[in-house]
C-alpha cells in the first residue's frame, strides 16, 4: 500500500509537515471497475469495431454527393423546425421567468414553495427532450405543435434553472432600498432585479434556442413535425443521398444561427 | 429641480430601440405561430395525458422492481454504462482534437478547420450516428456506446478549447527559467491547469450522456428507450409510468451528485 501511504516532509526548523492523502488510486480503481462492467454490460468489442467499422465509411460514401434535387423540398420542413423551436424557445423564455421568481429562495420567504417550484422545475428537465415528444404526440396528435410542445417544456426547465440561480445570486442592495421606500415586490424585482439579470436571461434563452434547433431536428423522429419527418423517411428507404442533403442543409442551417447567437450573446456579455 | 431628478433625466432614452426590438419579436412570433396545427388534437389526447398520469401514479411495481434482463433496474444500468462508455470514449478522443482546434496551440488554419469539422460532427442528430453504428455492430448496446462517444467529441471538444485557450503562461515561462525540461512543464505546469476542469466538463456530458442514452433505445441501440416506446404503442400505461420513474429518478441522482463532484473540482468546496 506504498502508494496510500501520506508523504510527510521535514523542513529545516524541525518541523514535519504530511501531504494530504491523494484520492488519485481509489478514484482510478472505482473508474476501471466501472469500466469492465460497462464493457461486459455493453458487449463493447474491439475486434467487431475493426472488423465493420468500413460499413461506417459505406453510409458516409453513400451521403456524398448530396441528391440536390431533394433540396426543395426540404424549405417547408426546415422553416417548420425552425418555427417549431422558436416559438417553443419564446415561450418558454416568457413561462421560466415566474416560475424562477417563485423558486428562488431570496424572493419566495415560504421554503416550502419555493422547495416545490425547484423539485418541478429539476422534475421537467430530467425528461429527455424526445421522450417529451413522444408523449406530446400521443397527447396532441403527429405534427409541429407537439414538438413545439416538448421544446417548451425543455426551455422552462432549463432557463428557469438558470434564472433562478442568478436571482439568488443577485445583489440585493437596491431591491431591499425600493423595498424600504413603498415600492412593492413586483415593482421592486422589476427595477431592480431585472437589470441585473437580463443580459444573461436572453443570453441563456439565446443559447437555448440554437440547441433547440438542433434538438428539433430529430423530433420528428417521433412525428413530431419538421425536417426531423424527412429525415426519418429517407432513413427508412436507405437513400442515404437524401440524407446526406439533409444534414448538410442542417449544418449550414446550425451554423447559421450559431453563428448570429454567439454575435448576441458576446454583445449581451 | 434637485439632483436625483437631473441624474433620472440622465437615464438614456431607448424608446425607439425598444419599439424595433418588440416589432422584430412581434414578427418572429407570429411566423412561428404558424406551426401551431391543432388540427390533429382530439379529445383522445385528453384522455390519453389522463393515463399517462394515472400510469405514473400507479405504476407497474413488477416491472419496476424485477431485476432480470426485463426491469427497469437493469434497463437502467445498461443505460448508465452505455452513457459512461460512451464519455470515456468519447473524452479520449476530444482531448487530442480541442489541442488540435486551440488557437494558441496551432496555427490558425489548421484550428479553423479542426473547428469546421468539430461543427460538421456536433450538428448530425445522434439519432443518424445510431442508424449508422448499428450497421455496423448490429442492434443492441454497443452501437450506443459508439453513438454517445461520436457525439460526445463535439462539445467536450469546444469546451475543452476554452479551458486551454485559459491556460496561463507565466508558469510555464518560471517553469522554464529555472531549468525544467518539457515533461516536467506538461506534468507540473499544465496538467494540474487543466485536469480539474476537464474532469468537471467530463461529467457534465456524463449527465448529459445519460439523458441521449435513454432516447438512443428508439432506434434500437439500447437502453430505455426501446422499452418505452413499445410500452407507449401497446397503451401500456401503468409500464410507461413505472419506466418514467425509473428514468426520472436516475437523472435526478446522478445530477446531484455530478454537481457535488463538480463544484468540489471547480471551486474546492
Amino acid at each position: 500500500m506504498s502508494i496510500l501511504k501520506a508523504k510527510s516532509v521535514e523542513l529545516p526548523n524541525g518541523k514535519t509537515i504530511t501531504f494530504k492523502r491523494s484520492k488519485a488510486p481509489w478514484i482510478i480503481l472505482v473508474l476501471l471497475i466501472c469500466f469492465y462492467y460497462s464493457v461486459q454490460i455493453t458487449g463493447f468489442d474491439m475486434q467487431v469495431l475493426a472488423k465493420r467499422i468500413g460499413q461506417f465509411w459505406v453510409i458516409i460514401g453513400d451521403m456524398i454527393p448530396p441528391n440536390w434535387k431533394y433540396l426543395n423540398k426540404l424549405w417547408q420542413p426546415l422553416f417548420d423546425t425552425i418555427k417549431m423551436s422558436l416559438l417553443g424557445s419564446i415561450l418558454g423564455a416568457v413561462f421560466a421567468l415566474p416560475l424562477a421568481y417563485f423558486a428562488s429562495s431570496n424572493m419566495i420567504k415560504n421554503k416550502s414553495v419555493v422547495a416545490a417550484f425547484k423539485f418541478i422545475l429539476s422534475l421537467l428537465r430530467t425528461l429527455p427532450t424526445l421522450v417529451a415528444a413522444l408523449i406530446a404526440t400521443f397527447i396532441f396528435g403527429i405534427g409541429t405543435m407537439a414538438g413545439t410542445v416538448a421544446i417548451f417544456i425543455f426551455t422552462v426547465a432549463y432557463v428557469g434553472k438558470l434564472l433562478y440561480e442568478q436571482i439568488e445570486n443577485a445583489d440585493l442592495k437596491a431591491f431591499e432600498a425600493m423595498h424600504s421606500m413603498g415600492h412593492t415586490t413586483i415593482s421592486a424585482f422589476r427595477c431592480a432585479i431585472m437589470p441585473q439579470i437580463m443580459p444573461n436571461y436572453l443570453s441563456n434563452a439565446i443559447f437555448c434556442f440554437e440547441g433547440n434547433v438542433r434538438y428539433a431536428a430529430i423530433l420528428g423522429y417521433v412525428g413530431a413535425g419538421g425536417i426531423g419527418l424527412m429525415l426519418n423517411e429517407s432513413l427508412g428507404w436507405r437513400n442515404y443521398a437524401n440524407v446526406g442533403m439533409i444534414l448538410l442543409l442542417l449544418v449550414v442551417t446550425v451554423f447559421i444561427i450559431e453563428s448570429i447567437s454567439e454575435y448576441f450573446r458576446k454583445k449581451l456579455m | 429641480m434637485n439632483s436625483i431628478e437631473k441624474q433620472l433625466l440622465n437615464e438614456p432614452k431607448r424608446i425607439v430601440q425598444n419599439v424595433i426590438t418588440a416589432v422584430i419579436l412581434l414578427i418572429f412570433i407570429m411566423w412561428s405561430l404558424t406551426a401551431v396545427d391543432l388540427s390533429n388534437f382530439t379529445s383522445n389526447g385528453l384522455a390519453i395525458a389522463k393515463n399517462i398520469l394515472l400510469g405514473i401514479v400507479t405504476p407497474n411495481t413488477d416491472l419496476l422492481f424485477t431485476f432480470n434482463t426485463n426491469g427497469v433496474p437493469y434497463l437502467l444500468v445498461e443505460t448508465m454504462a452505455i452513457a459512461f462508455l460512451g464519455t470515456i470514449v468519447g473524452a479520449i478522443l476530444a482531448v487530442p482534437l480541442a489541442f488540435l482546434s486551440a488557437s494558441n496551440i496551432v496555427p490558425k488554419p489548421i484550428a479553423f478547420l479542426v473547428r469546421l469539422f468539430l461543427i460538421l460532427v456536433r450538428t448530425i442528430p445522434a439519432i443518424v450516428y445510431g442508424l449508422m453504428f448499428i450497421r455496423v455492430t448490429g442492434p443492441g448496446p454497443f452501437a450506443g456506446v459508439l453513438t454517445m462517444a461520436l457525439t460526445s467529441i463535439g462539445m467536450l471538444s469546444k469546451l475543452f478549447v476554452d479551458v486551454i485557450e485559459d491556460l496561463e503562461v507565466n508558469i510555464l515561462e518560471s517553469l522554464e527559467s529555472i531549468g525544467c525540461t518539457p515533461f516536467e512543464k506538461i506534468r507540473y505546469g499544465i496538467i494540474p491547469q487543466l485536469s480539474a476542469m476537464f474532469m468537471s466538463i467530463v461529467i457534465y456530458r456524463y449527465d448529459m450522456n445519460l439523458r441521449d442514452a435513454a432516447i438512443l433505445g428508439l432506434v434500437g441501440a439500447g437502453g430505455i428507450g426501446a422499452p418505452l416506446i413499445f410500452a407507449m404503442n401497446g397503451y401500456k400505461w401503468s409500464e410507461v409510468g413505472s419506466i418514467l420513474i425509473g428514468l426520472m429518478v436516475l437523472i435526478l441522482i446522478v445530477e446531484l451528485i455530478s454537481n457535488k463532484i463538480r463544484n468540489k473540482l471547480v471551486r474546492g468546496y
